[in-house]
């Protein structure tokens, strides 16, 4: 069997949340660690499209940002196309990989340089990569790109200031395609827009993947969004997976606890006015998780062995209560 | 019947570019009553966060207001020196934005963010706004509070610094609420923590709230009325259940058949044809009509006033008694206006 062009392993990232060394001397108190992602694995199938969806800091922009390599993990790996992410020994080949891979962030300000007009924004990749020569015909292409993303060409001139949040978030989405990355990651690329635009640009991207074999890391808490864009998807809860199947698996026989609250907090529109069912429980602090399975404090299937040992993600759940048999699941159809 | 808490007249704001005067907000009105959630969406760029940026008075040159009022329980704000402004602003009104990182300072903890904000606006000492500020945090759905509020803002998930954003609106218990996209960044379950929390600012405080935001489902349970807003006008502003579920105007319409639906197949999105014409460009007449599937004669001529029509107020000529055959009376809806070859 041939490796799956994206594999992420036992994926791990640790931050240094302690007080500055001086303050520890003084006041006492331990080093602390935040365990934002801890032993995550998925591959991604050429042509495909993985769901990445979960509590706010759960920790998937993360996992994301060691995906391209703008973060070094503390443990595991990523390969993309057969190349180690980290391994010190592929420098060459990681160069090379670089212009195959594009992010769009989740925060289009913090993406976009604010001195740059949009032009030169859309264009770096092009001129980096010499995908187009001639300036004239690299302005063609930026003004191509920008149409496509429902911007005129005539915006190339503005600066990222003078547009709506939307109206950047596509200007980094322009960006990313003019690229002609392989595979993209994109952490939470419509959240900023409108569903009529956020309508064009999920179509805009799956025409893309139809027509070039692209593959997608896709970010997103609005589950009707990833219910129409994934092939497979993990729930992160906590920095772990705690379920991981096909696209439309995970909305007919959601088995997690986590997932069924999840999609039982979904917004419903034809329910104007009333109040939805409150999520239970309080988000647990990172830095001190609870002890056995992280969800058991929120947990209405929790016994004694969800507080002491953490379920392994085995059938593609990780879940006491699923594994015993106490929470039933329903057969895929 | 007492003021409205916000009352906006006929707001126009201009952009002075190189490139000419940009209208970005063209003859705007709406008022929010104590205790209510006006929820505001529309194509990006329409001018949502525009407006927002005006009841707060910070348009910033090369914009300004270019006519119209703004009323903060009947008093005129808009003409406010910045210094007496600055003073409305953050004590009367809250601001959530888009962005947290506008809102927060990298260089500051949070800690600090909060103190000095409550400090500010309150007459509670340092040591009283730290317990302050913690609270806030617990009430915002920050875990361990007491353990976090000193971090840094990046050192917060995206959706855990909006937290810290709204509980920084929340300082001096305001009247009025401006929170623009606040829960975007937010999954859906801290979404309905926050949710709910402004939901009962309303009900318990009276906070009146200005909710711009994407989300359809959120605007459906939050809102108790909603403006649609296109190309820098109103096109649609009724209840909330009504325009959601029974759209009025043809963009309205377009808007709630893009919404993504977790019973929907896998299948392409409904999208609108073509998209909104630049602030430089907008067409004569209505500014919809070259996307619209309903356009008629008198759309390419006559720019259409939001007119009273059924609880709503609905700015196309096809609820115009004007419009002669083409006008929907006697309880016909959008499905009679089809263009024959669109109907089959
Ligand atoms: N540089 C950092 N230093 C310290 N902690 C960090 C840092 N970056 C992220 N974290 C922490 O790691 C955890 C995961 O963060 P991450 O941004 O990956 O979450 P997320 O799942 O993307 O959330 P959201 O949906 O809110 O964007 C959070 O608790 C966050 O506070
Ligand atoms: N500083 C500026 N200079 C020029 N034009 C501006 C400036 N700020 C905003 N605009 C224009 O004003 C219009 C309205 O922008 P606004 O930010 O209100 O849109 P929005 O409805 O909030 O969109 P989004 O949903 O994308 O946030 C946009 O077309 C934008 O390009
Ligand atoms: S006025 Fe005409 S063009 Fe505008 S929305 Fe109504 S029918 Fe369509
Ligand atoms: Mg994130
Ligand atoms: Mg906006």
């Amino acid at each position: 069997m041939t490796t799956p062009f994206v594999r992420v392993s036992d994926l791990s990232r640790s931050f240094d949340v302690s007080k500055p060394w001086l303050n520890r001397v003084i006041e006492g108190g331990e080093k602390q660690y935040l365990k934002a992602v801890d032993g995550v694995s998925f591959d991604i199938p050429r042509g495909e499209t993985f769901a990445l969806v979960g509590e706010s800091g759960s920790g998937k922009s993360t996992v994301a940002r060691m995906v391209v390599g703008l973060l070094p993990p503390s443990g595991g790996g990523v390969t993309i196309d057969g190349i180690s992410m980290s391994d010190t020994k592929a420098q060459v080949e990681r160069q090379l990989l670089r212009r195959r891979i594009q992010m769009v962030f989740q925060d289009p300000y913090a993406s976009l340089n604010p001195r740059w007009r949009v032009q030169q924004i859309v264009a770096e990749p092009i001129r980096a990569f010499k995908l187009v020569e001639g300036e004239a015909d690299i302005r063609a292409r930026v003004g191509e790109l920008l149409t496509l993303v429902g911007l005129h060409p005539d915006d190339g001139v503005k600066y990222p200031h003078e547009f709506s949040g939307g109206q950047r978030q596509r200007v980094a989405i322009a960006r990313a395609l003019a690229s002609e990355a392989e595979f993209l990651v994109c952490d939470e690329p419509t959240s900023a827009l409108d569903v009529s635009v956020q309508a064009q640009i999920l179509n805009l991207m799956r025409d893309l993947q139809d027509k070039f074999g692209l593959t997608y890391l896709f970010i997103s808490h609005n589950l009707a969004v990833v219910r129409h864009m994934a092939t497979r998807i993990g729930v992160m809860y906590l920095g772990r997976i705690v379920e991981i199947s096909g696209g439309r698996e995970m909305f007919q026989n959601p088995k997690h606890p986590y997932t069924r609250m999840l999609l039982d907090a979904v917004p419903d529109l034809a329910m104007s006015g009333r109040d939805r069912e409150p999520v239970a429980g309080e988000i647990p602090n990172p830095i001190n998780p609870p002890s056995g399975c992280t969800f058991n404090p929120r947990c209405p299937f929790a016994n004694e062995r969800c507080r002491v040992e953490r379920p392994p993600l085995a059938g593609g759940v990780a879940c006491h209560a699923v594994h015993e048999g106490r929470l039933a699941v329903k057969d895929a159809a | 019947m007492s003021d409205p808490v916000l009352s906006v007249r006929d707001l126009r704001v201009e952009f002075h570019t190189r490139r000419g005067v940009l209208k970005a907000i063209d003859g705007v009105s709406f008022d929010i009553g104590k205790g209510e959630v006006l929820g505001v969406v529309g194509e990006s760029g329409a001018g949502k966060s525009v407006t927002g940026s005006a009841v707060i008075g910070l348009i910033d040159p090369p914009g300004r207001i270019a006519g119209g009022e703004i009323l903060l329980s009947g008093q005129r704000v808009d003409n406010l020196p910045p210094e007496e402004m600055r003073k409305v602003r953050g004590k009367r009104i809250g601001m959530i934005f888009q962005d947290p990182l506008t809102s927060l300072n990298p260089l500051y903890k949070i800690s600090e963010q909060l103190i000095e904000t409550i400090t500010t606006h309150t007459d509670l000492s340092p040591t009283q706004a730290r317990r302050r500020a913690v609270d806030l945090l617990a009430e915002v759905g920050i875990p361990a509070p007491e353990k976090r509020i000193d971090s840094y803002p990046h050192e917060f998930s995206g959706g855990m610094r909006q937290r810290v954003v709204i509980a920084l609106a929340l300082c001096a218990e305001p009247e009025l609420i401006i929170a623009d996209e606040p829960t975007t960044a937010l999954d859906v379950s801290v979404q309905a923590q926050i949710i709910t929390l402004l939901k009962r600012l309303g009900r318990e405080h009276g906070t009146a709230i200005m909710l711009v935001t994407h989300d359809m489902g959120v605007i459906a349970e939050t809102a108790d009325r909603v403006a649609v807003m296109y190309a820098g006008r109103i096109a649609e502003i009724g209840p909330v259940h009504d325009v959601v579920q029974n759209p009025l105007h043809p963009y309205a319409e377009g808007l709630m058949g893009a919404i993504p639906t977790l019973a929907g197949e896998d299948a392409r999105l409904v999208q609108i044809p073509g998209s909104m014409p630049r602030l430089n460009r907008i067409p004569p007449g209505c500014a919809f009509n070259p996307r619209c599937g309903y356009r008629f004669g008198r759309c390419t001529v006559d720019r259409p006033d939001p007119l009273p029509w059924r609880g709503h107020r609905v700015a196309c000529h096809l609820y115009d008694a004007a419009s002669g055959p083409h006008f929907l009376g006697e309880g016909k809806t959008l499905a009679a206006a089809k263009k024959p070859e669109e109907a089959a």
